[in-house]
Protein backbone atom coordinates (compact mmCIF):
# COMPACT_ATOMS: atom_id res chain seq x y z
CA UNK A 1 0.00 0.00 0.00
CA UNK A 2 2.57 2.62 1.12
CA UNK A 3 4.89 1.33 -1.84
CA UNK A 4 1.93 2.46 -4.16
CA UNK A 5 1.37 5.33 -3.07
CA UNK A 6 4.89 6.79 -2.81
CA UNK A 7 6.00 4.77 -6.24
CA UNK A 8 2.99 5.11 -8.90
CA UNK A 9 5.00 3.79 -11.33
CA UNK A 10 8.34 1.50 -10.10
CA UNK A 11 9.70 0.92 -13.34
CA UNK A 12 9.65 4.79 -14.30
CA UNK A 13 11.36 5.71 -10.71
CA UNK A 14 13.98 2.79 -11.54
CA UNK A 15 14.36 4.54 -15.31
CA UNK A 16 15.37 7.91 -13.78
CA UNK A 17 17.54 6.79 -10.95
CA UNK A 18 19.89 5.16 -13.81
CA UNK A 19 19.31 8.09 -16.13
CA UNK A 20 20.54 10.75 -13.61
CA UNK A 21 23.44 8.33 -12.41
CA UNK A 22 24.40 8.42 -15.91
CA UNK A 23 24.01 12.05 -15.99
CA UNK A 24 26.19 12.69 -13.21
CA UNK A 25 28.40 9.39 -14.46
CA UNK A 26 29.51 8.13 -11.07
CA UNK A 27 28.35 5.96 -8.79
CA UNK A 28 28.70 7.64 -5.48
CA UNK A 29 26.23 7.98 -2.62
CA UNK A 30 25.34 11.36 -3.33
CA UNK A 31 24.29 10.91 -7.01
CA UNK A 32 22.17 7.38 -5.73
CA UNK A 33 20.33 9.16 -2.77
CA UNK A 34 19.57 12.86 -5.12
CA UNK A 35 18.86 10.19 -8.21
CA UNK A 36 16.34 8.82 -5.80
CA UNK A 37 14.81 11.73 -4.86
CA UNK A 38 14.05 12.51 -7.79
CA UNK A 39 12.69 9.18 -8.47
CA UNK A 40 9.83 9.96 -6.03
CA UNK A 41 9.42 12.97 -6.71
CA UNK A 42 8.97 13.32 -10.86
CA UNK A 43 6.49 10.05 -10.79
CA UNK A 44 4.58 11.59 -7.79
CA UNK A 45 4.03 14.88 -9.86
CA UNK A 46 3.40 13.15 -13.23
CA UNK A 47 1.10 10.52 -11.86
CA UNK A 48 -1.78 11.81 -12.98
CA UNK A 49 -0.96 11.76 -16.90
CA UNK A 50 0.16 8.06 -16.77
CA UNK A 51 -3.34 6.91 -15.77
CA UNK A 52 -3.37 3.94 -18.56
CA UNK A 53 -0.15 2.79 -18.83
CA UNK A 54 0.92 0.24 -20.71
CA UNK A 55 2.16 -3.47 -19.13
CA UNK A 56 5.67 -4.48 -20.06
CA UNK A 57 7.03 -6.75 -18.46
CA UNK A 58 8.62 -8.85 -20.84
CA UNK A 59 12.31 -8.15 -20.83
CA UNK A 60 14.25 -11.13 -23.27
CA UNK A 61 11.43 -9.52 -25.80
CA UNK A 62 12.41 -5.75 -25.24
CA UNK A 63 16.25 -6.77 -25.70
CA UNK A 64 15.34 -8.62 -28.91
CA UNK A 65 13.15 -5.99 -30.41
CA UNK A 66 16.37 -3.48 -29.34
CA UNK A 67 18.77 -5.62 -30.79
CA UNK A 68 17.08 -6.30 -34.15
CA UNK A 69 16.50 -2.74 -34.39
CA UNK A 70 19.98 -1.84 -33.88
CA UNK A 71 20.84 -4.45 -36.24
CA UNK A 72 18.45 -3.15 -38.86
CA UNK A 73 19.55 0.80 -38.77
CA UNK A 74 23.22 -0.83 -39.21
CA UNK A 75 22.45 -2.47 -42.47
CA UNK A 76 19.94 -0.03 -43.64
CA UNK A 77 22.76 2.65 -43.69
CA UNK A 78 24.89 1.13 -45.38
CA UNK A 79 22.43 0.75 -47.93
CA UNK A 80 20.82 3.95 -48.06
CA UNK A 81 24.58 5.79 -47.88
CA UNK A 82 25.22 3.36 -51.17
CA UNK A 83 21.91 5.25 -52.83
CA UNK A 84 23.22 8.39 -51.67
CA UNK A 85 26.41 7.87 -52.82
CA UNK A 86 25.90 5.96 -56.30
CA UNK A 87 22.31 6.30 -57.72
CA UNK A 88 21.32 9.68 -59.50
CA UNK A 89 18.37 11.70 -57.19
CA UNK A 90 15.82 11.32 -60.15
CA UNK A 91 16.27 7.10 -60.20
CA UNK A 92 15.22 6.53 -56.68
CA UNK A 93 11.88 5.86 -56.61
CA UNK A 94 10.59 7.08 -53.63
CA UNK A 95 7.24 6.65 -52.89
CA UNK A 96 4.36 6.55 -49.70
CA UNK A 97 3.45 3.30 -49.01
CA UNK A 98 0.45 2.65 -46.16
CA UNK A 99 1.23 0.32 -43.33
CA UNK A 100 -2.32 -1.08 -41.93
CA UNK A 101 -1.50 -1.49 -38.16
CA UNK A 102 -2.45 -4.55 -35.77
CA UNK A 103 -1.18 -2.66 -32.55
CA UNK A 104 -4.08 -0.82 -30.64
CA UNK A 105 -2.31 0.77 -27.27
CA UNK A 106 -0.99 4.26 -28.25
CA UNK A 107 2.36 4.03 -26.69
CA UNK A 108 3.13 0.49 -29.42
CA UNK A 109 1.81 2.79 -31.95
CA UNK A 110 4.68 5.46 -31.30
CA UNK A 111 7.55 3.15 -31.32
CA UNK A 112 6.89 1.66 -33.63
CA UNK A 113 6.31 5.20 -35.47
CA UNK A 114 9.67 6.37 -33.79
CA UNK A 115 11.55 2.57 -35.01
CA UNK A 116 10.47 3.17 -38.80
CA UNK A 117 11.95 6.93 -38.63
CA UNK A 118 14.81 6.40 -37.07
CA UNK A 119 15.69 3.34 -39.67
CA UNK A 120 17.26 5.33 -42.58
CA UNK A 121 15.48 4.87 -45.35
CA UNK A 122 11.88 5.24 -44.15
CA UNK A 123 10.21 8.26 -42.57
CA UNK A 124 6.79 7.99 -40.64
CA UNK A 125 5.10 11.22 -41.65
CA UNK A 126 1.02 10.62 -40.88
CA UNK A 127 -0.93 8.22 -38.83
CA UNK A 128 -4.55 8.13 -39.68
CA UNK A 129 -7.38 9.35 -38.14
CA UNK A 130 -8.67 6.93 -36.33
CA UNK A 131 -5.13 4.88 -35.93
CA UNK A 132 -5.08 2.23 -38.39
CA UNK A 133 -2.24 2.87 -40.61
CA UNK A 134 0.61 4.58 -40.65
CA UNK A 135 1.68 6.62 -43.77
CA UNK A 136 5.55 5.96 -44.41
CA UNK A 137 7.62 7.58 -46.78
CA UNK A 138 10.13 5.59 -48.75
CA UNK A 139 13.71 6.94 -50.00
CA UNK A 140 13.95 4.13 -52.57
CA UNK A 141 11.67 0.99 -52.95
CA UNK A 142 10.52 -0.73 -55.69
CA UNK A 143 8.61 -3.22 -53.93
CA UNK A 144 6.54 -1.55 -51.57
CA UNK A 145 4.92 -4.17 -50.40
CA UNK A 146 8.15 -6.21 -49.03
CA UNK A 147 8.46 -2.66 -46.97
CA UNK A 148 5.48 -3.24 -45.30
CA UNK A 149 5.75 -7.13 -44.76
CA UNK A 150 9.34 -6.04 -43.26
CA UNK A 151 7.90 -3.63 -41.24
CA UNK A 152 4.94 -5.81 -39.56
CA UNK A 153 7.12 -9.24 -39.74
CA UNK A 154 10.23 -7.58 -37.58
CA UNK A 155 8.53 -5.07 -35.67
CA UNK A 156 5.03 -4.78 -35.65
CA UNK A 157 5.12 -8.82 -34.39
CA UNK A 158 7.70 -7.95 -31.72
CA UNK A 159 5.73 -4.57 -30.19
CA UNK A 160 2.29 -6.40 -29.88
CA UNK A 161 4.37 -9.19 -27.78
CA UNK A 162 5.70 -6.56 -25.68
CA UNK A 163 2.21 -4.37 -25.21
CA UNK A 164 -0.45 -6.34 -25.64
CA UNK B 1 47.33 2.34 -24.89
CA UNK B 2 47.88 -0.65 -26.74
CA UNK B 3 47.76 -0.26 -30.75
CA UNK B 4 44.45 -2.49 -31.27
CA UNK B 5 42.39 -0.35 -28.98
CA UNK B 6 43.86 2.86 -30.66
CA UNK B 7 42.92 1.48 -34.53
CA UNK B 8 39.44 0.82 -33.30
CA UNK B 9 38.65 3.88 -31.60
CA UNK B 10 40.32 5.45 -35.12
CA UNK B 11 38.30 3.08 -37.37
CA UNK B 12 35.20 4.17 -35.18
CA UNK B 13 35.38 8.12 -35.35
CA UNK B 14 36.50 7.49 -39.02
CA UNK B 15 33.10 5.61 -39.82
CA UNK B 16 31.71 7.57 -37.69
CA UNK B 17 32.41 10.91 -39.65
CA UNK B 18 31.83 9.56 -42.81
CA UNK B 19 28.29 8.52 -42.25
CA UNK B 20 27.74 11.78 -41.00
CA UNK B 21 29.75 13.18 -44.37
CA UNK B 22 27.23 11.37 -46.07
CA UNK B 23 24.44 12.12 -44.39
CA UNK B 24 25.33 15.99 -45.18
CA UNK B 25 26.08 15.46 -48.94
CA UNK B 26 22.34 13.49 -48.96
CA UNK B 27 20.85 16.82 -47.49
CA UNK B 28 22.71 18.73 -50.64
CA UNK B 29 22.08 15.91 -53.51
CA UNK B 30 18.33 14.89 -52.70
CA UNK B 31 16.32 18.32 -53.82
CA UNK B 32 12.78 17.93 -52.12
CA UNK B 33 12.00 17.97 -48.73
CA UNK B 34 10.79 14.90 -47.83
CA UNK B 35 13.50 12.55 -49.11
CA UNK B 36 15.68 14.97 -47.31
CA UNK B 37 14.30 14.10 -43.87
CA UNK B 38 16.50 10.58 -44.66
CA UNK B 39 19.54 12.06 -44.70
CA UNK B 40 19.39 13.29 -40.86
CA UNK B 41 18.27 9.97 -39.66
CA UNK B 42 21.49 8.44 -40.94
CA UNK B 43 23.91 10.93 -38.91
CA UNK B 44 21.78 10.49 -35.86
CA UNK B 45 22.13 6.76 -35.85
CA UNK B 46 25.35 5.20 -37.11
CA UNK B 47 27.27 9.07 -36.81
CA UNK B 48 26.62 9.82 -33.57
CA UNK B 49 26.84 6.29 -32.46
CA UNK B 50 30.17 5.68 -33.50
CA UNK B 51 31.93 8.54 -32.47
CA UNK B 52 29.88 7.90 -28.88
CA UNK B 53 31.21 4.48 -28.56
CA UNK B 54 34.66 5.59 -29.77
CA UNK B 55 34.61 8.06 -27.00
CA UNK B 56 33.99 5.31 -24.39
CA UNK B 57 36.48 3.44 -25.51
CA UNK B 58 38.91 6.13 -24.97
CA UNK B 59 37.97 7.42 -21.99
CA UNK B 60 37.85 3.86 -20.53
CA UNK B 61 41.19 2.52 -22.16
CA UNK B 62 43.27 5.82 -21.60
CA UNK B 63 41.94 7.48 -18.95
CA UNK B 64 40.86 4.49 -16.96
CA UNK B 65 37.51 5.33 -15.76
CA UNK B 66 34.33 4.34 -17.50
CA UNK B 67 32.04 6.99 -18.84
CA UNK B 68 28.67 6.19 -19.72
CA UNK B 69 26.91 9.33 -20.13
CA UNK B 70 27.23 8.84 -24.24
CA UNK B 71 24.55 6.42 -24.34
CA UNK B 72 22.07 8.77 -22.78
CA UNK B 73 22.83 11.27 -25.59
CA UNK B 74 21.96 8.23 -28.00
CA UNK B 75 18.78 7.66 -25.92
CA UNK B 76 17.92 11.69 -26.20
CA UNK B 77 18.59 11.35 -29.71
CA UNK B 78 16.75 8.52 -30.13
CA UNK B 79 13.33 10.17 -27.84
CA UNK B 80 13.44 13.20 -29.85
CA UNK B 81 14.59 12.76 -33.51
CA UNK B 82 11.57 10.53 -34.40
CA UNK B 83 9.38 13.60 -33.27
CA UNK B 84 11.02 16.42 -34.92
CA UNK B 85 11.42 14.56 -38.56
CA UNK B 86 7.34 13.66 -38.03
CA UNK B 87 6.75 17.69 -37.10
CA UNK B 88 8.52 18.70 -40.39
CA UNK B 89 6.73 16.71 -42.24
CA UNK B 90 3.31 17.63 -41.06
CA UNK B 91 4.54 21.19 -41.38
CA UNK B 92 5.37 20.17 -45.18
CA UNK B 93 1.97 18.52 -46.37
CA UNK B 94 -0.34 21.03 -44.47
CA UNK B 95 1.92 23.71 -47.03
CA UNK B 96 2.69 21.61 -50.19
CA UNK B 97 0.68 18.02 -50.50
CA UNK B 98 -2.89 17.89 -51.72
CA UNK B 99 -3.76 14.75 -49.81
CA UNK B 100 -6.74 13.74 -52.24
CA UNK B 101 -3.91 13.53 -55.17
CA UNK B 102 -0.46 13.42 -53.29
CA UNK B 103 -1.40 10.82 -51.14
CA UNK B 104 -2.16 7.25 -50.73
CA UNK B 105 -5.77 6.34 -49.59
CA UNK B 106 -5.46 5.43 -45.58
CA UNK B 107 -7.86 2.08 -46.71
CA UNK B 108 -9.69 3.05 -43.25
CA UNK B 109 -12.97 4.43 -42.07
CA UNK B 110 -10.87 7.90 -41.73
CA UNK B 111 -8.44 9.73 -43.76
CA UNK B 112 -5.07 10.78 -42.63
CA UNK B 113 -5.08 12.85 -39.15
CA UNK B 114 -2.92 16.04 -40.78
CA UNK B 115 -5.40 16.45 -42.97
CA UNK B 116 -8.59 14.61 -41.41
CA UNK B 117 -8.15 15.10 -38.12
CA UNK B 118 -11.82 13.87 -36.91
CA UNK B 119 -11.62 11.05 -34.83
CA UNK B 120 -14.33 7.70 -34.25
CA UNK B 121 -15.87 9.26 -32.48
CA UNK B 122 -16.82 12.41 -34.68
CA UNK B 123 -14.31 14.55 -32.48
CA UNK B 124 -12.89 17.50 -34.37
CA UNK B 125 -10.17 19.41 -32.91
CA UNK B 126 -10.96 22.35 -35.68
CA UNK B 127 -14.09 22.78 -34.24
CA UNK B 128 -12.33 24.35 -31.02
CA UNK B 129 -10.50 26.72 -32.50
CA UNK B 130 -13.19 28.28 -34.77
CA UNK B 131 -15.69 29.02 -31.83
CA UNK B 132 -12.01 30.31 -29.79
CA UNK B 133 -12.04 32.87 -32.95
CA UNK B 134 -15.29 33.57 -33.25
Amino acid sequence: MMMKRYLPHPLLSLALLIVWVFLVNEVSAGAIVFGAILAVIIPLITASFWQDRPKVGNVIAICEYGLVVLWDILVANVIVAGLILFRKAESLETKCVVVPLDLTSPEAITTLAGTITMTPGTVTIDLSADAKSLLVHCLHAPDAQGVIDDIKDRYERRLKEIFE
Amino acid sequence: MPFIVELIISLLIVIGGLFLLIGSFGMLKLRELLPRLHAPTKATTVGVGGVLIASMLFFWVERGHFTIHELLITLFLFLTAPITANLIAKAYMLLNVDPHTDLPPSEQNEGWATFDPVGPEGYDPSEEYEEKES
